[in-house]
């Protein structure tokens, strides 16, 4: 495959808390439109290195940039500006709304207009409104939830709410995808049916960074594959290379290699 | 300098109780997340208790002073057990805005049983105040002063030499963990909000004496205790009792060279600040709850 | 349907004057819809953003004080000998000038204090108000002090075409006061229906989440707390200009502890819900007045907001609302308010 335009780079990065030392000097890069996994046993220090790149963590060394422009020091919403959108591995949904008004909260990028055109509901608002309230519905299609549109999202079940999250994150239109333990907690056909969605937001031209256990999942759908070891990268490829790789085999025995 | 000497001689008599009030507010914060609104009506009560005691009911200054602790506790625990023992679990909000209705009802409670009107406790010390060199002080605030330095030290020891301390400490550490290690949790909470309280009780039967009683008394006790709460970092008992000599010292200086007026103002002000420039508190970094 | 229900309460509203004539109840009804528009502005900062600030009341005596300053003139020293002579201005220039300078207090508030959360929070705003107060007490120069500013003057508006009319009868004041409510109560539900409501919200439910979508919490929050305040100094001006004596009292906790008790009886995240808490406490004072002292009125009070926060802990609209979706059989089952649910209206 040729190589595609680097979209987020990562570079020399380490994160401390008081003495532990939760991610050392690590580089990696995703291209535009490539699906990237980052693996490793528990407690490897894949969603820390999420926190970094998304803005929730600060590092203590290093720098991460993103389609030319550093991340470092901006705060997590301007970097969801930027197109870059995360899920979360717990569920993360705004429980007391319905599944449609989340999404209505997910599109705030989509729906900006000047506060005065708001509270006068002048056209351009009231259009911006109609617009935001077709793309809520198309996107609770999309993630098959039509029927469960109406209810609130804290009643939803829990592979239910993990789809919310996702169409949430899609709804804020990004460019690059960051998802954290998607399919944790769901069945197979359930994760079949993600690992379609995910080929599908890629599809759309979307890069995506996935965080994940489920090693079948991980193998299928990646491009690449990032391994992490005790906060260092051990291994980096394409899932054929990963798979036979001697240390990332030895990283995962004694702790679920069959899963791997 | 003389003058300056005798805000510094105030500031010790003042800070005691301050740290006093300041001690109970933190323990129930810290130990139980509730920020305890009735703590003001506390301290009012355990002035009352003192008024009753020692006039109405003609019992020794000294005595009253123990019976007015323990009504602190008793009502501690009881608005414990009526009103936050059922809300365990809801969100801080909530209990905040409860025991906000705690203490309107229970401030009003004290206007209409004993009235508006200012009431004063005698005590059996000297009229004259002693006398040395350059400042003076009475001998009524140096009891004050002795009294609570005492029930510091009390305090100090229950939480760190006793069973239930240890207990008091680990549910802050870790509730979850201190039940499983076979804590009672309910029992450490009741107590903390008890023992929180009657220290508010004893700020108030030590300072009612020395000003005059009157139902509002506490609201300004209240805000103090939260300005040395914050000074000190929410569930940090070192911190509270600095941050209450602090808290003693800026108000001296304060109405001393500044403006009386602006002397209740200090508290706020402190707040705000610390609040601005460092929200953890000034000691967040020492040890927390003994 | 719905913009039926609002005319019809507004004529409602607007036809009481027409058949009740004793000046003591008007006199209440125009206080409490006074207060009622300060609960509905920090309705929208307790019920839409989820802050619970209790220095609610300072942004209202800023704006009374601002109002009644502006119309009555001042002239104060400095220091470094400098003074500032102001000369007094018509009362609607202070109505104005209450709602910008209150709006910016709730802009510093905002930004200094959505940085601490939670306790911190309801401390920082509960100081905020205890230190006006205290300036309002101190700087007698400007405010009198403890003296009170008195012959504030009436509000005056001017006509094209028909001169000037000086409000100065409860009748005029009855329909200026409901004017602003409904002013206000159109403003903050088109604010909560466009995409800053729903920022706002999003915001209270999972910050985090919100955050993750791009939403702003310090642009969010403050801007929340400057439309909040500014409604609460537009009713603290109209309180200046009505009872036309203000001191420095108007800051005390316990008024507060009022708009919060209103907000949280009605039910906090409902349009309505305040105007309802606020009918109930604005006026019971008057129905208990011969049956109960002052003192045990409040006691009641305090009782009742424990009893609520018991047993309807989301108020009394979100409630009912509730209850006849249910019979109407179409809403979710149990579970909190949601945006169609809360006052049952999209922005027409």
């Amino acid at each position: 495959m040729a190589s595609p335009a680097t979209a987020l780079k990562v570079e020399q990065v380490a994160v401390h808390f008081g003495g532990l030392v939760a991610l050392s000097d690590m580089n990696f890069s995703v291209g535009e439109g490539e699906i990237v996994s980052l693996i490793g046993p528990n407690g490897a220090g894949k969603t820390t290195a999420f926190n970094v790149v998304t803005g929730f963590l600060e590092s203590t060394h290093g720098s991460v940039s993103y389609r030319g422009t550093v991340l470092n020091g901006l705060r997590p919403h301007q970097i969801a500006d930027l197109g870059l959108i995360r899920t979360f591995q717990r569920t993360s949904v705004f429980p007391n709304d319905t599944v449609y008004d989340n999404l209505l909260v997910g599109l705030h990028r989509q729906g900006r207009v000047s506060l005065f055109e708001a509270i006068l509901g002048l056209p351009r608002a009231r259009s911006s409104q109609r617009r935001l309230r077709e793309r809520a519905s198309e996107l609770v299609e999309w993630v098959g939830l039509e029927r469960r549109a109406h209810d609130l999202a804290g009643l939803l079940s829990y592979g239910e709410q993990r789809l919310v999250g996702v169409a949430l994150a899609l709804a804020a239109e990004p460019s690059m995808l960051l998802l954290d333990e998607p399919v944790s907690g769901m069945n197979a056909s359930e994760t079949h049916t993600f690992v379609q969605l995910i080929r599908n937001i890629r599809d759309r031209g979307v890069t995506v960074l996935l965080v994940e256990h489920d090693m079948p999942m991980v193998m299928s759908v990646s491009d690449r594959i990032v391994v992490l070891n005790y906060g260092r990268i051990i291994a980096e490829g394409p899932p054929d290379v990963i798979r036979n790789d001697p240390a990332v085999i030895e990283a995962y025995l004694g702790q679920g290699a069959t899963r791997a | 300098m003389s003058e300056f000497l005798q805000h510094l001689i105030n500031m010790l008599v003042l800070g005691g109780t301050y740290a006093l009030l300041g001690i109970g507010l933190t323990l129930i914060f810290g130990i139980m997340n509730v920020v305890n609104f009735t703590h003001g009506v506390l301290y009012t009560f355990g002035a009352y208790i003192m008024f009753i005691v020692v006039h109405q009911l003609g019992v020794n200054f000294f005595l009253a002073l123990p019976l007015a602790v323990l009504a602190g506790w008793l009502l501690g625990a009881t608005i414990e057990l009526t009103l936050l023992r059922p809300l365990r679990g809801s969100d801080i909000d909530t209990t905040m805005l409860v025991m906000i209705g705690a203490w309107i009802a229970m401030q009003s409670g004290t206007l209409w049983i004993w009235g508006g009107v200012a009431k004063s406790v005698t005590t059996p010390f000297p009229e004259a105040p002693l006398v040395l060199g350059p400042v003076s002080v009475s001998w009524l605030r140096l009891f004050v002063l002795a009294a609570a330095g005492m029930l510091i030290v009390v305090t100090y020891l229950l939480i760190n030499r006793t069973k239930l301390g240890c207990a008091m400490r680990a549910t802050f550490q870790d509730q979850d963990t201190a039940s499983l290690m076979g804590v009672n949790v309910d029992l450490i909470y009741t107590s903390t909000f008890a023992i929180g309280s009657s220290l508010a009780a004893a700020a108030g039967a030590l300072l009612g004496p020395v000003y005059v009683i009157f139902p509002q008394m506490g609201d300004l006790a209240a805000v103090k205790a939260f300005a040395i709460v914050i000074l000190g970092g929410l569930g940090n008992i070192t911190g509270a009792v600095i941050g209450g000599f602090l808290l003693a010292l800026a108000e001296e200086l304060g109405a001393g060279y500044v403006s009386s007026g602006y002397r209740d103002a200090m508290g706020f002000l402190i707040i705000i600040a610390v609040l601005i420039f460092k929200p953890t508190g000034l000691f967040a970094r020492s040890e927390r709850v003994g | 349907m719905k913009l039926g229900a609002a005319i019809l309460t507004i004529i409602a509203l607007a036809s009481v004057p027409l058949w009740l004539r004793d000046p003591y109840l008007m006199n209440a009804l125009i206080t409490t819809g006074i207060f009622i528009i300060g609960a509905m502005s920090l309705n929208l900062l307790l019920g839409f953003t989820g802050q619970l600030s209790l220095g609610h009341i300072a942004f209202f005596g800023i704006g009374a004080y601002v109002s009644a300053l502006t119309s009555l003139g001042f002239d104060i020293g400095l220091p470094g000998g400098f003074r500032i002579v102001h000369d007094p201005w018509p009362p609607i220039a202070g109505f104005l000038l209450a709602i910008i300078v209150a709006g910016l207090c709730g802009y510093l508030v905002g930004l200094l204090s959505f940085r601490v959360r939670g306790a911190y929070f309801v401390i920082v705003t509960i100081s905020f108000a205890e230190v006006v107060r205290l300036v309002a007490l101190n700087w007698i120069e400007l405010t009198q002090g403890p003296l009170a500013l008195t012959n504030i003057p009436s509000i005056t508006i001017g006509l094209p075409e028909l001169g000037s009319l000086t409000l100065r009868t409860k009748l005029q004041n009855y329909y200026l006061v409901l004017a602003v409510a409904v002013a206000a109560y159109v403003l903050i539900s088109r604010l909560v229906h466009s995409h800053f409501g729903r920022a706002m919200r999003g915001l209270m439910e999972n910050e985090t989440l919100a955050v993750s979508v791009g939403i702003d919490v310090t642009k969010t929050l403050t801007l929340a707390a400057v439309i909040s305040a500014g409604i609460a100094g537009a009713a603290g001006s109209l309180y200046a200009h009505y009872i036309r004596i203000i001191d420095p009292e108007v800051f005390a906790f316990i008024n507060t502890v009022t708009m919060v008790i209103m907000v949280i009886t009605g039910g906090k995240g409902s349009l309505f819900g305040p105007v309802i808490g606020g009918m109930i406490f604005g006026l019971l004072p008057v129905f208990l007045r011969p049956i109960m002292a002052p003192e045990a009125q409040w006691i009641a009070y305090g009782g009742v907001l424990i009893v609520i926060l018991f047993v309807l802990p989301r108020g009394i609209v979100p409630s009912l609302a509730q209850r006849f979706a249910k019979r109407w059989n179409r809403s979710p089952a149990a579970g909190p308010v949601t945006f169609s649910e809360r006052d049952a209206k999209e922005p027409a």
